[in-house]
Protein backbone atom coordinates (compact mmCIF):
# COMPACT_ATOMS: atom_id res chain seq x y z
CA UNK A 1 0.00 0.00 0.00
CA UNK A 2 1.00 3.56 -1.01
CA UNK A 3 2.08 6.08 1.60
CA UNK A 4 -0.59 8.62 2.73
CA UNK A 5 0.40 12.04 1.68
CA UNK A 6 1.79 14.17 4.49
CA UNK A 7 3.94 17.07 4.66
CA UNK A 8 6.61 15.12 6.05
CA UNK A 9 6.75 13.83 2.33
CA UNK A 10 6.88 17.37 0.86
CA UNK A 11 10.28 17.73 3.34
CA UNK A 12 11.73 14.80 1.75
CA UNK A 13 11.42 15.84 -1.98
CA UNK A 14 13.02 18.98 -0.60
CA UNK A 15 16.01 17.69 1.02
CA UNK A 16 16.21 14.82 -1.74
CA UNK A 17 16.40 17.69 -4.28
CA UNK A 18 18.95 20.00 -3.65
CA UNK A 19 20.01 20.12 -7.13
CA UNK A 20 16.00 20.87 -8.25
CA UNK A 21 16.87 24.53 -9.01
CA UNK A 22 20.88 24.19 -9.56
CA UNK A 23 20.15 25.10 -12.86
CA UNK A 24 17.88 28.22 -12.88
CA UNK A 25 20.58 30.17 -13.57
CA UNK A 26 21.82 28.92 -16.98
CA UNK A 27 19.88 28.80 -19.86
CA UNK A 28 16.88 26.54 -18.93
CA UNK A 29 14.06 25.71 -21.40
CA UNK A 30 10.44 27.32 -21.04
CA UNK A 31 7.71 25.62 -21.87
CA UNK A 32 4.29 28.08 -21.57
CA UNK A 33 1.20 26.83 -21.83
CA UNK A 34 -1.64 29.70 -22.67
CA UNK A 35 -3.95 29.89 -19.20
CA UNK A 36 -6.67 32.36 -20.95
CA UNK A 37 -10.39 31.65 -20.47
CA UNK A 38 -10.17 30.28 -23.87
CA UNK A 39 -7.01 27.82 -22.87
CA UNK A 40 -8.78 26.59 -19.60
CA UNK A 41 -11.94 25.82 -21.55
CA UNK A 42 -10.38 24.36 -24.53
CA UNK A 43 -8.18 21.81 -21.44
CA UNK A 44 -4.78 23.72 -21.42
CA UNK A 45 -5.02 22.76 -17.07
CA UNK A 46 -5.06 19.11 -18.50
CA UNK A 47 -2.09 19.64 -20.92
CA UNK A 48 -0.58 21.90 -18.03
CA UNK A 49 -0.79 18.62 -15.75
CA UNK A 50 0.55 15.93 -18.60
CA UNK A 51 3.49 17.98 -18.84
CA UNK A 52 4.04 18.11 -15.36
CA UNK A 53 4.05 14.83 -15.41
CA UNK A 54 5.97 14.07 -18.19
CA UNK A 55 9.07 16.21 -16.31
CA UNK A 56 8.80 14.40 -13.41
CA UNK A 57 8.46 10.85 -14.59
CA UNK A 58 11.77 11.64 -16.91
CA UNK A 59 13.87 13.58 -14.57
CA UNK A 60 13.89 16.64 -16.37
CA UNK A 61 14.54 19.64 -14.05
CA UNK A 62 16.13 22.03 -15.81
CA UNK A 63 12.96 23.06 -17.90
CA UNK A 64 10.86 25.79 -16.42
CA UNK A 65 7.04 25.32 -16.79
CA UNK A 66 5.06 28.91 -17.00
CA UNK A 67 1.66 30.31 -17.65
CA UNK A 68 0.53 32.79 -19.37
CA UNK A 69 -2.84 34.80 -20.54
CA UNK A 70 -4.83 34.78 -24.09
CA UNK A 71 -2.66 36.31 -27.15
CA UNK A 72 -5.54 36.49 -29.36
CA UNK A 73 -5.06 32.95 -31.14
CA UNK A 74 -8.05 31.66 -29.38
CA UNK A 75 -9.26 29.09 -31.59
CA UNK A 76 -5.95 27.84 -31.43
CA UNK A 77 -5.67 26.81 -28.19
CA UNK A 78 -4.50 24.87 -25.83
CA UNK A 79 -1.19 26.96 -27.03
CA UNK A 80 2.04 25.72 -25.67
CA UNK A 81 4.93 27.56 -26.37
CA UNK A 82 9.07 26.23 -26.12
CA UNK A 83 11.78 27.85 -26.23
CA UNK A 84 14.97 26.27 -26.10
CA UNK A 85 17.93 28.42 -25.09
CA UNK A 86 19.63 30.38 -27.81
CA UNK A 87 16.40 28.91 -30.10
CA UNK A 88 13.38 30.56 -31.45
CA UNK A 89 10.14 30.07 -29.77
CA UNK A 90 7.97 27.69 -31.20
CA UNK A 91 4.44 27.78 -30.79
CA UNK A 92 2.17 24.55 -31.26
CA UNK A 93 -1.13 24.99 -31.42
CA UNK A 94 -4.76 22.49 -30.49
CA UNK A 95 -2.43 20.52 -28.02
CA UNK A 96 -4.24 17.20 -26.60
CA UNK A 97 -2.13 15.73 -23.38
CA UNK A 98 -1.44 12.67 -26.01
CA UNK A 99 0.70 15.37 -28.30
CA UNK A 100 2.75 16.31 -25.21
CA UNK A 101 5.06 12.89 -24.83
CA UNK A 102 5.76 13.35 -28.11
CA UNK A 103 6.89 17.26 -28.15
CA UNK A 104 8.32 16.55 -24.57
CA UNK A 105 10.86 13.79 -26.35
CA UNK A 106 11.28 15.01 -29.55
CA UNK A 107 11.55 18.76 -29.07
CA UNK A 108 12.77 19.08 -25.46
CA UNK A 109 15.27 16.34 -25.06
CA UNK A 110 16.24 15.93 -28.95
CA UNK A 111 15.55 19.41 -30.18
CA UNK A 112 13.16 18.53 -33.26
CA UNK A 113 10.45 20.60 -33.66
CA UNK A 114 7.22 18.81 -34.52
CA UNK A 115 5.71 19.83 -37.41
CA UNK A 116 2.35 18.88 -37.33
CA UNK A 117 1.38 20.75 -34.43
CA UNK A 118 3.03 24.30 -35.32
CA UNK A 119 1.23 26.92 -35.63
CA UNK A 120 4.33 29.28 -35.32
CA UNK A 121 7.80 30.62 -34.86
CA UNK A 122 8.99 33.95 -33.41
CA UNK A 123 12.20 35.33 -31.68
CA UNK B 1 -19.39 27.43 -20.90
CA UNK B 2 -16.56 25.89 -18.39
CA UNK B 3 -16.73 22.27 -17.66
CA UNK B 4 -16.82 22.29 -13.96
CA UNK B 5 -15.92 24.75 -10.68
CA UNK B 6 -12.72 24.15 -10.59
CA UNK B 7 -12.51 25.60 -14.22
CA UNK B 8 -13.95 28.23 -13.15
CA UNK B 9 -11.73 29.17 -10.41
CA UNK B 10 -9.02 29.23 -12.24
CA UNK B 11 -10.22 31.48 -14.53
CA UNK B 12 -11.59 33.82 -12.03
CA UNK B 13 -8.43 33.56 -10.06
CA UNK B 14 -6.57 34.15 -13.31
CA UNK B 15 -7.96 37.68 -13.24
CA UNK B 16 -7.13 38.47 -9.99
CA UNK B 17 -3.95 37.92 -11.16
CA UNK B 18 -3.80 39.75 -13.86
CA UNK B 19 -4.77 42.68 -11.37
CA UNK B 20 -1.96 42.08 -9.65
CA UNK B 21 -3.11 40.52 -6.50
CA UNK B 22 -0.37 39.34 -4.25
CA UNK B 23 -2.30 37.19 -2.31
CA UNK B 24 -5.71 35.62 -3.35
CA UNK B 25 -7.77 33.49 -1.33
CA UNK B 26 -9.97 30.81 -2.81
CA UNK B 27 -12.99 28.97 -0.82
CA UNK B 28 -15.02 26.39 -1.55
CA UNK B 29 -18.12 25.44 0.29
CA UNK B 30 -20.36 22.59 0.00
CA UNK B 31 -23.68 22.43 2.41
CA UNK B 32 -24.87 19.26 2.14
CA UNK B 33 -27.50 20.20 4.59
CA UNK B 34 -28.55 23.56 3.22
CA UNK B 35 -28.08 21.39 -0.10
CA UNK B 36 -25.76 24.35 -1.68
CA UNK B 37 -22.16 24.66 -3.22
CA UNK B 38 -20.62 28.18 -2.76
CA UNK B 39 -17.62 29.89 -4.36
CA UNK B 40 -15.75 32.64 -3.09
CA UNK B 41 -12.86 34.08 -4.80
CA UNK B 42 -10.82 37.15 -2.84
CA UNK B 43 -7.70 39.15 -4.14
CA UNK B 44 -5.90 42.33 -2.68
CA UNK B 45 -5.75 43.19 -6.47
CA UNK B 46 -5.87 46.93 -8.20
CA UNK B 47 -9.81 46.45 -8.02
CA UNK B 48 -12.07 47.70 -10.08
CA UNK B 49 -14.01 51.13 -10.53
CA UNK B 50 -17.74 51.79 -10.23
CA UNK B 51 -17.93 51.92 -13.99
CA UNK B 52 -16.22 48.80 -14.95
CA UNK B 53 -17.63 47.07 -11.99
CA UNK B 54 -20.90 47.72 -14.06
CA UNK B 55 -19.66 46.47 -17.27
CA UNK B 56 -18.12 43.65 -15.81
CA UNK B 57 -20.57 41.35 -16.25
CA UNK B 58 -20.78 41.90 -19.90
CA UNK B 59 -19.62 39.49 -22.41
CA UNK B 60 -18.24 42.71 -24.30
CA UNK B 61 -16.74 44.41 -21.87
CA UNK B 62 -13.00 43.34 -21.55
CA UNK B 63 -9.92 45.61 -20.68
CA UNK B 64 -7.47 43.14 -23.00
CA UNK B 65 -6.50 43.89 -26.32
CA UNK B 66 -5.86 40.43 -27.63
CA UNK B 67 -9.58 40.10 -27.87
CA UNK B 68 -12.97 42.35 -27.61
CA UNK B 69 -14.72 39.83 -25.62
CA UNK B 70 -14.66 38.76 -22.10
CA UNK B 71 -16.33 35.57 -21.65
CA UNK B 72 -15.54 34.46 -17.94
CA UNK B 73 -17.57 36.40 -15.30
CA UNK B 74 -20.42 36.10 -17.72
CA UNK B 75 -20.36 32.22 -18.16
CA UNK B 76 -19.87 32.03 -14.15
CA UNK B 77 -23.02 33.91 -13.60
CA UNK B 78 -25.36 32.03 -16.47
CA UNK B 79 -23.83 28.84 -14.85
CA UNK B 80 -25.12 30.05 -11.40
CA UNK B 81 -28.42 31.29 -12.34
CA UNK B 82 -29.05 28.33 -14.24
CA UNK B 83 -28.65 26.77 -10.46
CA UNK B 84 -31.09 28.63 -8.34
CA UNK B 85 -27.87 30.37 -7.55
CA UNK B 86 -26.51 33.55 -6.99
CA UNK B 87 -23.29 35.73 -8.00
CA UNK B 88 -22.46 38.59 -6.80
CA UNK B 89 -18.94 41.03 -7.32
CA UNK B 90 -17.53 43.93 -4.90
CA UNK B 91 -14.70 45.66 -5.79
CA UNK B 92 -13.20 48.99 -4.46
CA UNK B 93 -9.86 50.38 -6.85
CA UNK B 94 -6.81 50.16 -5.27
CA UNK B 95 -8.33 46.99 -2.84
CA UNK B 96 -9.10 44.32 -4.26
CA UNK B 97 -12.07 42.08 -5.74
CA UNK B 98 -14.50 39.63 -3.92
CA UNK B 99 -16.53 37.11 -6.30
CA UNK B 100 -18.97 34.91 -5.12
CA UNK B 101 -21.25 32.71 -6.72
CA UNK B 102 -23.23 29.63 -5.50
CA UNK B 103 -25.21 26.73 -6.83
CA UNK B 104 -27.90 24.61 -5.51
CA UNK B 105 -26.12 21.39 -5.28
CA UNK B 106 -28.70 19.23 -6.27
CA UNK B 107 -29.50 20.97 -9.44
CA UNK B 108 -28.91 18.70 -12.95
CA UNK B 109 -27.03 21.67 -14.20
CA UNK B 110 -24.75 22.06 -11.15
CA UNK B 111 -21.34 21.92 -12.51
CA UNK B 112 -19.42 19.42 -11.04
CA UNK B 113 -16.15 20.18 -8.61
CA UNK B 114 -14.16 18.55 -11.34
CA UNK B 115 -10.50 18.48 -10.33
CA UNK B 116 -9.77 21.39 -8.30
CA UNK B 117 -6.33 20.46 -6.88
CA UNK B 118 -4.60 20.48 -10.34
CA UNK B 119 -6.41 24.26 -10.66
CA UNK B 120 -4.63 25.10 -7.39
CA UNK B 121 -1.11 23.64 -8.76
CA UNK B 122 -1.80 25.37 -12.02
CA UNK B 123 -1.94 28.85 -9.99
CA UNK B 124 0.94 27.99 -7.78
CA UNK B 125 2.98 26.88 -10.66
CA UNK B 126 2.30 29.72 -13.15
CA UNK B 127 2.39 32.23 -9.83
CA UNK B 128 5.21 31.28 -7.29
CA UNK B 129 5.47 34.51 -6.19
CA UNK B 130 2.47 35.32 -5.44
CA UNK B 131 0.69 33.54 -2.37
CA UNK B 132 -2.57 31.43 -2.57
CA UNK B 133 -4.71 30.43 0.50
CA UNK B 134 -7.25 27.66 -0.53
CA UNK B 135 -9.87 26.22 1.57
CA UNK B 136 -12.98 23.79 1.38
CA UNK B 137 -15.75 23.33 3.77
CA UNK B 138 -17.53 20.38 3.82
CA UNK B 139 -20.33 21.28 6.63
CA UNK B 140 -18.46 22.12 9.71
CA UNK B 141 -15.38 20.56 8.33
CA UNK B 142 -12.42 22.28 6.48
CA UNK B 143 -9.40 21.32 4.67
CA UNK B 144 -6.51 24.07 4.09
CA UNK B 145 -3.74 25.17 2.89
CA UNK B 146 -1.70 27.24 1.04
CA UNK B 147 1.67 29.07 -0.22
CA UNK B 148 2.62 30.16 3.18
CA UNK B 149 2.14 26.81 4.51
CA UNK B 150 4.25 24.86 1.99
CA UNK B 151 6.74 27.43 2.38
CA UNK B 152 7.72 26.37 5.75
CA UNK B 153 9.18 23.60 4.57
CA UNK B 154 9.90 24.80 1.00
CA UNK B 155 11.33 27.89 1.99
CA UNK B 156 12.21 28.82 -1.72
CA UNK B 157 9.07 29.91 -3.62
CA UNK B 158 10.99 28.39 -6.61
CA UNK B 159 10.78 25.31 -5.74
CA UNK B 160 6.90 25.58 -6.07
CA UNK B 161 6.98 25.39 -9.59
CA UNK B 162 9.12 22.57 -9.95
CA UNK B 163 7.05 19.51 -11.43
CA UNK B 164 7.71 16.91 -8.45
CA UNK B 165 6.70 19.54 -5.79
CA UNK B 166 3.42 20.52 -7.82
CA UNK B 167 2.65 17.00 -8.44
CA UNK B 168 3.13 16.75 -4.83
CA UNK B 169 0.62 19.58 -3.75
CA UNK B 170 -1.96 18.31 -6.45
CA UNK B 171 -1.75 14.59 -4.76
CA UNK B 172 -1.80 16.41 -1.14
CA UNK B 173 -4.49 18.25 -2.12
CA UNK B 174 -6.72 15.33 -3.62
CA UNK B 175 -6.39 13.39 -0.45
CA UNK B 176 -6.99 16.70 1.73
CA UNK B 177 -10.30 17.13 0.30
CA UNK B 178 -11.05 13.20 -0.57
CA UNK B 179 -10.66 13.23 3.45
CA UNK B 180 -12.83 15.64 4.25
CA UNK B 181 -15.96 14.85 2.04
CA UNK B 182 -15.41 11.18 2.95
CA UNK B 183 -14.61 11.98 6.66
CA UNK B 184 -11.53 9.55 6.80
CA UNK B 185 -8.97 8.81 5.11
CA UNK B 186 -9.54 4.88 4.75
CA UNK B 187 -10.14 4.28 1.31
CA UNK B 188 -8.34 6.70 -0.12
CA UNK B 189 -5.74 4.69 -2.58
CA UNK B 190 -8.45 2.38 -2.98
CA UNK B 191 -10.56 5.44 -4.93
CA UNK B 192 -8.11 7.41 -6.05
CA UNK B 193 -7.90 8.22 -9.70
CA UNK B 194 -4.90 10.29 -10.36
Amino acid sequence: MKKITSLEDLRRIKEQSKDLTSARSGGKTRIIVGMGTCGIAAGAREVMTVILQELDRRGLKDVAVETTGCIGMCQKEPLVDVIRPGELRTTYGDVGPADVPRIIVEHIVNGNIVEDKVVGQTD
Amino acid sequence: MLQDLSQYILDIAENSLKARASSVEIEVNEDTRENVLRLRVSDNGVGLDSEQLSMVENPFFTTRTERRVGLGIPFLRQAADTCDGSFGIRSAKGRGTVIEASFRRDCIDCPPLGDIPATIMTLMVGWPERSFLFRFRFNDDIFETGTEELLQILEDRELLASAEVALWISRYMEQGIYNLRTGGNEGFEEDYQP
